[in-house]
């Protein structure tokens, strides 16, 4: 058992388990006894499998960026998931949940979303067979992900604003809990992020970890080496960033760079960098890392990219983080946007806002021209192209 | 035996009638006077709400009331400060409810401690899981004389039922309907066949339902079944009109024959 990975009491150290209401445990506790036995089952991972080749389109594209590796003077090699169905990696882990929800007979789906990516992959899951979906979604992050919402709707989601708080990613997930207290046996949430209560991080990290394991296969085959000496991801909750190092965490020389959003600056008061700025906790059901007011109030977050504008990370994530098995940067606002420009302009590949931050830490990197670096490409950039434009002027 | 024990041991044939509000709303020094008036009113225990920024159980009445009373300046410092004196003033038996983050933060074993300096008799903590309270925190509660509370929902097994029975040394807070709170309940045939099943099982702990439960007409139903009913939402609406002071005793009334 690696020490990484969730004990059988759903804890990562000392992070993770599940602090939930009792509405909330029947069917947490369903899934808890579930979800290994379920998604282990050689005909689960049959049709996970088959779906993730035929509808998704994996494997997706190991691509080595020449032009941008000239430029930091050594190996980038761009795990493609902006090029999946609706993309993102979001998913891979809603086609699994979505099979998940069919063994368990629900009949109703409902998700939270930011930058709208896990929205769209779960609405889209839900047309494929044919389940209803409920999708909420921070008032303000509805205005600034107008294209997402418009494919949700297309797709046949009913997509509710959250108007709580800070009218983002934390309060639409407040308004899935909601919902689903209120509607307590025949939906399934399916949780974007390698967040919330026990089996969630854990059930989800396994989904996302299709990343990590083709980018072994890919390195072997292209450098004829299966690990590489970084990989490199962002972090919102985390879940690209755990796919990404799931089948690496116990190679200790794969270094894990995890990148968080420090918005207009980390110490600004306008910022996402939940390791740097944030304390232990409970939010959403897991005990991790959270900004948080000596109270105990949660601190709402400010990003530029709806997909990093969480004020937590995942338990997994806080495990890595306190036992330093990864480092964990932070980016703002200016360095991810200028990013995202560059690899536009150097490889003809616009990035998500998200996954630009992963691209900003490679400025800050220092190479020997040896490396093989590895970073996940969350996402594509379609849905910024607004916040692209008017940032740059276009 | 604290206060709780004490008030559903002698409560008779009464039904038992328990007001759940936040504390620093509407104003952050109302929570003292708002006990005060509340007992004075004829209500027989109180659930004081210490707020948090994410009441995921919680539903858009009591959801405002904690964002103002944060805004307030509402901590659980403030609170335990403000409730030093609490027992000069009011005699009832006092619960403090509230999400588990603050409490952590604040530090558990402490929290306890403050709990039973002010003359609190008990806590309910909704998404403080049972697993940690019996690993963890059971000998702070308990060297405190503090009731823990748990919830009971139609869901939930009767295994976990017995579980929780074992556990509680106050009452049982069995919720109405799997909901968030502010649903105004309609007592259904569905309803009923729950609470009686509940009653049915002959628990060593008293019961209260709760959630939904805002009228005459709800209370004495919810009461038929079991020791007690508290009202929430209903009464944290009341505490929005600027004259709520001179309302409380006909809001009250209404529950009381
Ligand atoms: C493209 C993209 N990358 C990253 C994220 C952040 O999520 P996570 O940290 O779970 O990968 C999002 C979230 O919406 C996203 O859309």
């Amino acid at each position: 058992m690696s020490e990484y990975q969730v004990n059988e009491n759903g804890y990562f150290g000392n992070f993770g388990g599940a602090y939930i209401p009792e509405m909330l445990y029947p069917n947490v506790e369903e899934l808890r006894e579930q979800y290994l036995q379920i998604i282990q089952h050689e005909d689960f991972q049959q049709e996970f499998n088959r779906l993730l080749r035929d509808y998704v389109g994996r494997p997706s594209p190991l691509y080595p960026a020449q032009r941008l590796s000239e430029r930091y003077g050594t190996t980038i090699f761009l795990k493609r998931e902006d090029l999946n169905h609706t993309g993102a990696h979001k998913i891979n882990n809603t086609i699994g949940q979505i099979l998940l929800a069919g063994k368990l007979g629900k009949k109703r789906i409902i998700a939270e979303t930011g930058a709208g990516q896990h929205g769209v992959a779960t609405a889209t899951v839900c047309a494929l067979m044919g389940l209803q979906c409920v999708v909420y979604m921070g008032a303000i992050d509805i205005e600034r992900q107008a294209p997402n919402v418009a494919r949700m709707k297309m797709m046949g989601a009913e997509v509710v604003a959250a108007t709580s708080g800070s009218k983002t990613l934390k309060d639409a997930t407040n308004e899935a809990l909601r919902d689903w207290i209120n509607n307590p046996v025949d939906t399934h949430y399916i949780i974007g992020s390698v967040v919330g209560p026990h089996p969630y991080p854990d059930m989800v990290a396994r989904f996302q970890s299709v990343i990590s394991a083709e980018t072994k296969k890919q390195l072997l085959e292209k450098t004829g080496r299966e690990n590489p000496d970084y990989a490199v991801a962002c972090v919102g909750g985390g879940s690209n960033a755990m796919g990404m190092f799931y089948h690496f965490l116990d190679n200790p020389d794969v270094k894990l760079v995890a990148v968080e959003a420090a918005g207009k600056g980390v110490y600004s008061g306008e910022s996402a960098a939940t390791t740097i700025l944030g304390k232990e906790g409970v939010l959403h059901g897991s005990r991790s890392i959270l900004m948080q007011t000596d109270d105990g109030q949660v601190i709402e977050p400010y990003s530029i990219s709806a997909g990093l504008d969480y004020p937590g990370i995942g338990p997994q994530h806080a495990w890595l983080h306190k036992t330093g098995r990864a480092q964990y940067a932070s980016i703002t606002d200016d360095e991810a946007m200028h990013a995202g420009l560059l690899l536009t302009r150097l490889e003809g590949i616009i990035p998500a806002i998200e996954s630009a931050h992963a691209l900003a830490q490679l400025e800050k990197m220092v190479f020997n021209g040896d490396e093989h670096v590895v970073v996940c490409l969350s996402g594509r950039g379609d849905k910024d192209l607004d916040n692209y434009m008017k940032y740059f002027g276009f | 035996m604290n206060r709780i024990n004490k008030l559903f041991a002698n409560k008779g044939d009464r039904r038992i009638l328990s007001i759940y509000y936040t504390a620093g709303y509407p104003t952050l020094n109302s929570t003292v006077d708002i006990a005060e008036a509340l007992e004075k009113a004829g209500v027989d225990f109180l659930e004081i709400g210490f707020p948090y920024s994410d009441p995921v159980a919680d539903g858009p009445i009591i959801q405002h009331s904690s964002e103002e009373a944060l805004h307030n300046g509402m901590t659980l410092h403030v609170l335990f400060e403000q409730l030093k004196h609490l027992r000069k003033r009011v005699a009832l038996p006092i619960l403090l409810m509230g999400y588990v983050n603050p409490v952590l933060q604040y530090g558990v074993e402490r929290f306890c401690k403050s709990c039973k300096e002010v003359g609190v008799d008990g806590v309910i903590v909704p998404d403080l899981p049972m697993y940690e309270y019996e690993d963890l925190y059971r000998p702070a509660f308990e060297e405190n004389g503090l009731s823990n509370i748990f919830l009971v929902t139609p869901q939930t097994s009767e295994a976990r039922i017995r579980k929780i029975d074992g556990l509680s040394t106050g009452f049982i807070y069995l919720l109405s309907s799997s909901a968030t709170t502010g649903k105004n309940l309609a007592v259904s045939e569905n309803m009923e066949a729950y609470f009686s099943r509940i009653r049915d099982m002959e628990l060593q702990n008293p019961i209260a339902i709760g959630f939904g439960i805002s009228t005459r007409d709800t209370f004495i139903r919810a009461t038929d079944y079991a020791d007690g009913a508290i009202v929430g939402s209903a009464f944290v609406q009341l505490l929005a009109n600027p004259d709520y002071k001179e309302k409380i005793p006909e809001f009250i009334g209404q529950f009381k024959p």
